[in-house]
């Protein structure tokens, strides 16, 4: 029986020859990820199983991200269950501000997620690294709790729905946008508790920055995962960074999907999702004249240096308007140091933007970048629901890098052609 | 087992920050997070629920992040039990490993009016809604699951498990 590259790596981490969508498996996982705001919860619950230890001191990474450099005393006090859980476990993946990034920009970064690999993180954002082949999808912290004492996870084997995107991408158009016309096309729950396959030439001419895009919002869709098959790209990514064995798993011809979807790629122009769910997307042609507040660029969806290469092309030699904060936050500081080589930083600084260190922050309406009622930000983040970037009656507008950075530009949503 | 209660009724694609913002995760207390319960979705519903009470609401029930918190502040608040069309799958399973009952019914979602009184019929599978006298099925939870639920949830499952080994 012919098999999906999903049900693939997960028959091969519980044991078996095969598995068939609905079963439930108990799963080996490769590396299990907290941050601060979930690994508190975690760590309360792993004391509570009475285990010995952890499963494995290498396989469990800890990024203090969302509220960090910490914002206020509270957060301080979680960051730091992080920082003493490591300590007395010997943790060999725990990363301080200062060595740290927003969690899915980091741990491919630093080679800890490979091809074929499963991995669970208790944060909903962690299928991004179905990008590089492997099963990955957010749990909970109770979820974490167990997997840090026993080194398994049980699972549902997802169905798998496959996206075929043919055809050649229009200028400005990336993997962001892809996601957000997919989403808007199949809806928030249109791939509920399914694994979302994406193939296709458009794919595979995607870099890997826009494929991590593009898994990463897989969660916004329902969906348990996203994944796309690895290929020279991926390989050219993972070798010599990967520090674990991994393995390039492929669907079989025939394998079975729940359903399959086609785009032409040549049709879909960049993308911009209204207020209050990820679905309302339409081309930004069609958006009508809406001013705007803040712009933010940066998060685990749109943080990469591919991402902040497009910004900065849309800035370069322009300025932010008078009206118009823009924040961007590159995802490592890895990513921050080679866009400070590049130049891309000074870009910003000079453009009037605000450059900050890694943090989830604004994304989520912890910190750095509040709206207050009534402001309207356009941002590269994932979600716009209700009061998402701060006041219940704020709005966050979705795109990717080159219509935020125009849309900062001209103080209203904007396409990059009418900046550049 | 039955589950009884007054119904509080929400609509579809409820996320887990109008569940419970963010701005409010710089505490794991549950008592904490109870008190700001539901408050983007309707800001006097911390205050208006009571003890026992049970959520209805659509589809994609607690879509978004994978903060166990949501769950908690509902469960926290005493809600005795959430019933909806369906949900998201990160909260699904959060439900079940801190024990807080959740039940998947897309008719009892349509049919059941805010106010009502409805029982759950939780060994058998069934939501009554006591003011209008309308029975419906609810969706079978799997076998492995129910184990999880007799055990009290996941985390007492695996220490039950390893304290075996």
């Amino acid at each position: 029986m012919p098999m999906t590259i999903t049900e693939k790596i997960l028959a091969a981490h519980s044991g078996r020859e095969r598995v068939t969508p609905g079963e439930l498996i108990n799963a080996r996982v490769d590396l299990a990820l907290g941050n601060d705001i979930t690994a508190p919860v975690a760590i309360r619950e792993f004391e509570k199983i009475g285990a010995p230890g952890v499963f494995d001191r290498e396989r469990i990474a800890l990024v203090p991200d969302h509220f960090v450099p910490n914002k206020d005393i509270k957060s301080a006090e979680q960051a730091r269950v992080l920082k003493t859980f490591s300590a007395k476990h010997g943790l060999t993946n725990y990363f301080e501000v200062g060595r740290m990034g927003i969690e899915h920009c980091l741990l491919p970064e630093q080679g800890l997620v490979g091809p074929g690999h499963l991995v669970i993180g208790a944060d909903s954002h962690t299928c991004t690294y179905g990008a590089l082949g492997a099963f990955s999808t957010g749990v909970g912290s109770t979820d974490l709790a167990a997997a840090m004492a026993t080194g398994e996870v049980w699972l549902k084997v997802p169905e798998s729905i496959r996206f075929v995107f043919d055809g050649e991408l229009k200028p400005w158009v990336g993997g962001k946008d892809l996601i957000l016309h997919t989403i808007g096309d199949i809806g928030v729950d249109g791939a509920l508790y399914q694994a979302m396959e994406f193939t296709g030439p458009a794919i595979e001419s995607l870099s890997m920055d826009g494929r991590f895009t593009m898994c990463n919002m897989a969660v916004e869709a329902g969906a348990k995962s996203g994944i796309i098959a690895p290929d020279e790209i991926t390989r050219a990514y993972v070798e010599g960074r990967c520090r674990r064995p991994y393995q390039f798993y492929y669907s079989d011809p025939g394998a079975k999907y729940a359903k399959v979807y086609h785009y032409d790629v040549s049709l879909i122009e960049p993308q911009v999702c209204f207020p209050h769910l990820p679905e309302n997307s339409r081309p930004v042609s069609e958006a009508g004249n809406v001013e705007i507040d803040q712009s933010v660029i940066g998060s685990c969806t749109n943080g990469r240096i591919d991402d902040l290469r497009e910004a900065a092309k849309v800035l370069k030699g322009r300025k932010v308007h008078h009206k118009v904060r823009l924040i961007i936050f590159p995802g490592t500081q890895g990513i921050y140091l080679q866009a400070l080589r590049e130049g891309l930083i000074e870009t910003f600084i000079v453009a009037g933007g605000a450059v900050s260190t890694p943090t989830c922050g604004p994304c989520l309406g912890g910190h750095m970048g509040i709206l207050a009622e009534g402001e309207r930000a356009i941002a590269t983040t994932n979600r716009n629901f209700v009061g998402r970037m701060g006041h219940p009656e704020s709005e966050v507008y979705l795109s990717g890098p080159a219509v935020a950075a125009a849309s900062a530009v001209m103080g209203r949503i904007a396409g990059p052609w009418e900046v550049v | 087992m039955e589950i009884k209660g007054r119904v509080w009724k929400f609509g579809s694609d409820v996320d887990t920050d109008a569940i419970i913002p963010a701005r409010y995760l710089t505490t794991s207390d549950p008592y904490e997070l109870a008190k700001h319960c539901m408050e983007d979705a309707d800001p006097a519903f911390p205050m208006k629920v009571k003890p026992g009470d049970i959520l209805v609401a659509g589809k994609n029930f607690g879509c978004g992040s994978s903060r166990e918190h949501a769950p908690i502040a509902i469960k926290a608040a005493g809600v005795s039990c959430v019933i909806a069309g369906t949900f998201a799958r990160i909260f699904y399973r959060n439900s079940f490993n801190i024990g807080l009952p959740i039940f998947e019914s897309p008719q009892a979602a349509e049919g059941i009016s805010e106010g009502n009184e409805v029982v759950v019929d939780v060994d058998n599978g069934t939501i009554t809604d006591l003011t209008t006298g309308k029975i419906y099925e609810v969706s079978p939870v799997p076998a492995f699951m129910r184990q999880i639920i007799a055990a009290g949830g996941l985390i007492n499952y695996v220490s039950e498990r390893m304290n075996k080994k």
